[in-house]
């Protein structure tokens, strides 16, 4: 397994037999950034290993110098007890590190064999896919990642998509799984299975680390947490001697509230009638299929479900930017069912897209020209033909201070603001004109906790400024701390509205299909 | 600046395979397009197609609109320039102006229709435009064999001459037509208006830097991706209008009416980097590269093509540097402490000094 590739055989540190898995003092430092700063830690044999922290704390850095996307600056890595250099990850691999990323790398019109057959060493010239479905069922029986290794990648939903890249891993023979953020587009019960799996893996001597920056889950999977914060290690635990507050103030440095303010009783008029809805996907088939709900101001309706189920699309239709089929849209007391994004911006109706970067922002404009992207042809910002960057600046920096985002100046391009302050901008620019209903998806999707804590405080401060928001997310926490009721798509149907109280597992099995 | 250097190094070769000292020959180009007296003003003489074209292209670049036919859009207001000297009653000081009226709209109308096809059927641009090309040369060569071509030139294949009033003023002494010259400075200036200083400038860097955000806030894509086409059509149109008008009073065969501008053009838009007030600069560099291209033909007895195989090389090599713009070349990173054959014997040299551009 261990490939001779390794010059420097060391000889091996004295730590523990168990240790799979060590990193010493790892220092990586980016232009005017240390992304990591003497990190330490060790992974053994037959654990699952919680990297907590908040985004921007260095987890993914580590992780990526783990599986030698980036070289280390400073400091060593141990496997087995011998110093390894991980130049690429095919040296990752062959040290038995195997990585699933956040994103997947899949390609979507190849079946499942095919994808895991792709640059898997000793596979035959001709055919090489047959060999690779034994493997693939062989594995899956062992494990538990049930998945057709015939299935073209892309009729898979996102967790089977989860479960290839896994089986990707383990066909290479990774003993170290590196999962990023692995619970991030899952359903609660996804999670569970997954989990399961995870045990499994570890029950068979494997390790696995596991980034996340969701407490409940180290709780729920991990055996040991390391909790990084600013580049540095704070403190490697055992799950089961930690409390949440405990964690989560290792993780953000300061107590965390996690109360919400209290909601204010009683709603008011409707702002949002939807009636019958049919909206029309990419392929040109019906993916939302008549939903019908009303939204009133001084009211947050959540709509939960699992991507991919006419959420996208819905939220595309409710602002103008997709085709609504059949049916009536009813926004602030207007048939808005043919309008614009444009006018309805115009009216009032902030959107608060899901691809923050792919749709939110134009990465490379400043972070002034981002603030006025919705009004950028009204007055102050325009006169007649000509931009006025005076006033746009102005607006900018008055954005900045209020929602605090952090960037050098107005002037830096957008692309370069972190995750959480391109979503500050976004809001900032969205609700700085008080708008009547936000449309809001996914807006904390990959957040920290302080950001996450940020905007969800925006969020019902305008609601009971007498707003009315529509938040579709796919994190059930977040819909169920915020929302007044709650919508469960499945399948392009609003299968159930739901009151806020209900619990996780009830509309975990709407989200999956069942009805309750 | 590397790429380019490595493509003067790469032409050394061809100079060298041609039996000639590359140094001798940079030397001789050097002296004969820039010392020897009327040679200088030679460069400005392909300078303002380039320039014309090159701010048009700068500008359907930055809207992401990828328009490789300024060459059939030059020849298109070329066409439409020489219809108005030769076979309209129009004459008199109004002649010029009408022309450069008419070439905008023929070079525009070029421009029309492949944006059309994008935006109604997502036709790829890049093909459409492309292939346009073809049409307008072809288009041209039956006009001067067929029905334009001049009863008083006995057989050969252009059309009549133009009256007078159909001539550009040239600065006297050279053969620069000033005033095309002047309008691409103007349009350079306006362009780089026009982007940073104009909601249409606004919208049209949106739309091209990331459409769906274009699409989010409700910019009109189709207008925008059609103004922007019609400019920049209507730019290389008036590129066009001047050779034309300018330098050989007549239509002529396609490839004698453009060098291949609206090709170099894309060069020189890419190398000002989506800047308009670049192209000034870019575009005379490529008049340099196009007189010595003369100078090689003239003194070293060499094709004039060798200037395409130069602009070839420089574009390969913009395009070979482009991702390593994004890093800073360094050498081998420092080994691990463990690492008993230590590379560090290679000098550590401070890293400013490796960096490109």
């Amino acid at each position: 397994m261990h490939s001779a590739s390794a010059p420097s055989a060391l000889p091996s540190v004295p730590s523990g037999a168990s240790v799979r898995l060590a990193v010493k003092e790892i220092s990586k430092t980016f232009p005017g950034v240390v992304a990591n700063d003497r990190v330490t830690l060790d992974v053994r044999r037959g654990e699952v290993h919680a990297l907590l922290g908040e985004n921007g704390a260095g987890k993914t850095t580590l992780m990526n110098i783990l599986y030698g996307i980036y070289q280390p600056d400073a400091g060593e890595i141990v496997i087995d007890g011998r110093e390894v250099r991980v130049r690429s990850p095919r040296d990752a691999i062959a040290h038995g590190v195997g990585m699933v990323p956040q994103h997947f790398l899949l390609v979507r019109r190849h079946t499942v064999a095919e994808n895991v057959a792709l640059g898997l060493s000793g596979t035959r010239f001709l055919l090489p896919v047959r060999g690779v479905e034994m493997q693939i069922n062989a594995f899956a029986d062992r494990y538990g990642l049930r998945v057709d290794p015939h299935a073209a990648v892309w009729h898979l939903s996102i967790s089977e998509q989860q479960r290839v890249e896994i089986l990707k891993a383990l066909l290479r023979g990774a003993e170290i799984l590196i999962l990023d953020e692995p619970t991030s587009v899952l359903t609660p019960q996804e999670a569970t299975q997954l989990f399961g799996v995870l045990r499994r893996m570890k029950e068979e001597g494997k390790s696995v680390i596991f980034i996340t920056h969701k407490l409940d889950e180290v709780l729920a999977a991990a055996d040991r947490v390391t909790v990084m914060r600013k580049g540095r290690v704070i403190d490697t635990v055992p799950v089961g001697m930690a409390s949440k507050p405990q964690l989560a103030r290792m993780m953000v440095g300061h107590d965390v509230d996690f109360q919400l303010p209290a909601r204010r009783p009683g709603t008011g008029a409707p702002a949002l009638v939807v009636e019958d809805l049919w909206v029309q996907g990419d392929r040109g088939l019906p993916v939302v299929r008549g939903v019908s709900f009303v939204l009133h101001r001084q009211e947050i309706l959540g709509i939960a479900g699992v991507a991919g189920n006419g959420q996208r699309e819905l939220v595309e239709a409710l602002t103008g930017l997709r085709r609504v089929e059949r049916g009536r849209v009813t926004a602030l007391d207007r048939d808005v069912s043919r309008w614009s994004p444009r006018t309805m911006s115009k009216m009032g109706v902030a959107h608060i897209p899901e691809e923050r970067i792919r749709m939110g922002i134009v990465p490379p404009m400043s972070v002034t020209e981002n603030a006025i992207l919705r009004r950028y042809e009204e007055p102050p910002f325009s006169r007649g033909p000509l931009m006025d960057y005076v006033s746009a600046t102005r607006f900018a920096q008055q954005l900045i201070v209020e929602y605090s985002i952090q960037t050098p100046s107005p002037r830096t391009p957008a692309r370069l603001l972190s995750g959480g302050n391109i979503q500050k901008l976004i809001l900032a620019r969205e609700l700085s004109h008080r708008p009547d209903l936000i449309i809001a998806a996914h807006p904390t999707y990959g957040l920290d906790v302080s950001t996450t804590d940020r905007i969800h405080r925006l969020l019902l401060q305008r609601r009971d400024d007498c707003a009315a928001v529509l938040l579709v997310s796919e994190d059930l926490d977040e819909i169920r701390a915020l929302a007044d009721r709650i919508g469960v798509m499945y399948g392009g149907e609003l299968v159930a509205v739901v009151p806020a109280g209900t619990d996780r597992e009830t509309v975990g099995l709407l989200m999956a299909g069942q009805r309750v | 600046m590397v790429a380019i250097f490595a493509a003067f190094i790469a032409a050394g070769g061809i100079f060298s395979a041609y039996g000639i000292n590359p140094i001798h020959a940079y030397a001789v180009i050097a002296h004969d397009a820039l010392v020897v007296p009327g040679a200088f003003p030679e460069i400005f003489r392909s300078t303002i197609p380039l320039l014309l074209t090159g701010v048009g292209l700068v500008l359907a670049f930055r809207a992401q609109f990828y328009n490789i036919g300024a060459e059939g859009q030059l020849l298109a207001g070329a066409v439409a320039a020489t219809g108005v000297a030769l076979f309209t009653p129009v004459r008199g000081p109004m002649t010029l102006p009408v022309m450069f009226a008419a070439g905008f709209v023929g070079g525009a109308l070029w421009g029309l229709l492949p944006s059309l096809l994008k935006l109604r059927l997502n036709v790829n641009e890049v093909i459409t435009t492309l292939m346009m090309n073809y049409i307008a040369l072809y288009f041209v060569s039956w006009l001067v064999t067929g029905p334009w071509r001049g009863p008083s030139v006995r057989g050969f294949a252009y059309t009549d001459q133009f009256p007078a009033a159909a001539w550009l003023p040239l600065i006297p002494g050279t053969r620069i037509h000033w005033p095309t010259l002047a309008l691409g400075v103007v349009l350079a200036a306006g362009c780089a208006v026009l982007l940073a200083r104009t909601r249409l400038g606004f919208a049209i860097r949106v739309q091209g830097e990331n459409p769906e955000a274009a699409r989010y806030v409700g910019i009109n894509a189709l207008r925008t991706t059609l103004l922007v086409m019609l400019l920049s059509g209507g730019a290389a149109g008036l590129a066009g209008v001047g050779e034309v008008a300018g330098v050989h009073h007549k239509l002529l065969d396609p490839n004698q009416v453009s060098l291949g501008y609206g090709y170099t053009a894309i060069i020189v838009a890419w190398l000002a980097r989506g800047q308009a007030l670049a192209t000034l600069i870019t575009a005379t560099l490529f008049g340099l590269i196009y007189s010595s291209g003369d100078v090689m033909q003239v003194s070293l007895q060499m094709p004039f093509r060798v200037t395409s195989v130069f602009n070839g090389l420089i574009l390969f090599f913009l395009i070979g540097s482009e991702r390593l713009l994004a890093y800073r070349v360094r050498w081998a990173p420092r080994p691990a402490p463990a690492d008993p054959p230590a590379p560090a014997a290679a000098p550590h040299r401070p890293s400013g000094e490796e960096q490109w551009e």
